[in-house]
């Protein structure tokens, strides 16, 4: 039965495949990196004792948890260009365009849950380290830019990757405001030529294969990071 | 050097130092002891700021460590401190250790930073451990790197908060022989501890708590010659007799 499929198919379109992919690791990695700059300044701000920082960061996450990624998506391409039209006042004010507006929307949305990761990774350095780099002199941004974070990263790194994991699966979101991703490109070449099965049995191998891969470098980490740690 | 007057600290309801007074001149050496949970550590950590108090006033070297102007990062770099559980950076080589503070807050160089390191490596006896991390050391040695860490900021005073309760026995006296030393030479130190041997030996007054309050504060001959308060003659009995 399988004389019917036509493999070649993915052969002939790889080039376009490619980019998507390409497409796909460069959106993944950028909102990680993002997210995770953003994530850690709010989690800073949820750990503040001043109620006017711990409480909008607060806010901040249990806002963009409790939304689905596809509609933050949404939101940042029709609804931002309108808002800052409605602000400026100026007719010329347009989008940013999709890539920059889908950048965006992952930044913030990962940055939710970054925090809350951070944040987790920040209180499991134990309070006495903290004692000791103040009793020291250094203040509070040496005492956590030379002390706190470095070992709440690397406690973290483990699960920091698995939310990149998830993150790279979720990009293929980006269909939406008309982005082509690497699923998204496999979308397109099968709808083209009428080889769904083809297409789709593929894009499922290669992200298991890619995911399945990044998940056990994640083991492997945390085997080797874990007694670090004293 | 430290003046602490009516010193209160509560933790919600729960009334943790009861107007706490005492004074360290510049020299001495202070023992403060008494049962578990009795304020020892809290008080210690109020002299530099790392416990906040509610009511009264710590005044060290003219500074009013509760005064909200005060720049306490300044402060404390005056002041050394040695923890329970040594808190060394796990991340940082023991060099690093030593260094960073010297860099950061007191603005030498590396090379200066260094060789500060590397005499005060030297003179608690581990020179040899300079470019080993923390996990790597024993806990009397990773101590003693705690005591080289808060001596190359030249401290005016050092606060020990319980030394060596962390520590294997076989372990306790690498640590007191220089905290000893030291003590010979002069340093003003506030030393929480259950070593009465070390009282002995080099403390000018011991302080006695018990429930938050500081019960006895008496010299050394007279706190072992013949303690005044009950509690203390309970608790000496306690630790004295094995």
């Amino acid at each position: 039965m399988f004389a019917a499929f036509d493999w070649e198919v993915i052969w002939r379109t790889k080039a376009y495949l490619w980019q998507g992919m390409l497409f796909t690791f460069n959106l993944t990695l950028l909102a990680m990196v993002g997210g995770i700059i953003l994530g850690t300044l709010l989690a800073l701000m949820r750990l503040s004792s001043y109620r006017i920082l711990n409480v909008p960061a607060g806010a901040y996450v249990n806002l963009l948890r409790s939304i689905p990624l596809i509609l933050v998506i949404f939101w940042f391409y029709f609804l931002v260009p309108l808002a800052v039209k409605a602000i400026t006042g100026s007719p010329y004010a347009e989008g940013i365009g999709p890539f920059y507006s889908a950048l965006i929307a992952f930044t913030i949305f990962e940055a939710a849950y970054y925090c809350e990761i951070i944040r987790a990774g920040i209180q499991s350095v134990p309070r006495g380290q903290v004692d000791a780099a103040y009793a020291l002199g250094l203040t509070y941004r040496q005492a956590m830019m030379r002390v706190v974070l470095p070992q709440a990263f690397r406690n973290m790194v483990p699960i920091l990757l698995t939310q990149g994991v998830i993150l790279f699966q979720d990009t293929s979101l980006v269909y939406v405001v008309g982005l082509t991703d690497f699923m998204g490109a496999a979308s397109k070449v099968a709808q083209r030529d009428g080889r769904l099965v083809e297409l789709y049995l593929f894009a499922a191998v290669v992200y298991f294969v890619l995911c399945f891969a990044a998940s056990y470098y994640v083991k492997y980490l945390q085997a080797r990071l874990t007694p670090a740690s004293r | 050097m430290i003046e602490m007057k009516n010193v209160s600290k509560w933790y919600g309801k729960f009334q943790v130092l009861k107007d706490c007074s005492t004074r360290v001149e510049k020299g001495q050496v202070v023992v403060v002891c008494g049962p578990s949970g009795s304020g020892k550590s809290t008080l210690i950590k109020c002299v530099n700021g790392l416990e906040p108090f509610q009511k009264g006033e710590i005044v060290v070297n003219g500074v009013s460590v509760g005064d909200p102007g005060t720049d306490l990062p300044r402060l404390r770099s005056h002041i050394g401190m040695v923890f329970q559980n040594f808190e060394l950076f796990p991340h940082m080589k023991v060099t690093d250790n030593i260094n960073l503070a010297q860099v950061k807050v007191l603005g030498r160089s590396k090379e200066e930073a260094s060789e500060k390191a590397h005499s005060l490596l030297e003179r608690v006896g581990l020179k040899d451990q300079a470019e080993k991390y923390p996990g790597q050391l024993s806990g009397g040695q990773q101590q003693r790197v705690a005591i080289a860490r808060a001596l190359a900021m030249d401290p005016i005073a050092m606060l020990f908060d319980e030394p060596t309760s962390a520590l294997d026995p076989e372990m306790i006296n690498e640590v007191l022989d220089v905290m000893v030393e030291l003590a010979q030479e002069g340093m003003t130190m506030m030393v929480v501890t259950h070593e009465m041997g070390f009282a002995k030996k080099v403390a000018h007054r011991v302080i006695f708590m018990d429930y938050g309050e500081i019960v006895e504060d008496a010299t050394k001959d007279e706190f072992f010659g013949s303690p005044r308060s009950e509690r203390a003659v309970q608790f000496l009995s306690k630790i004295l007799h094995h």
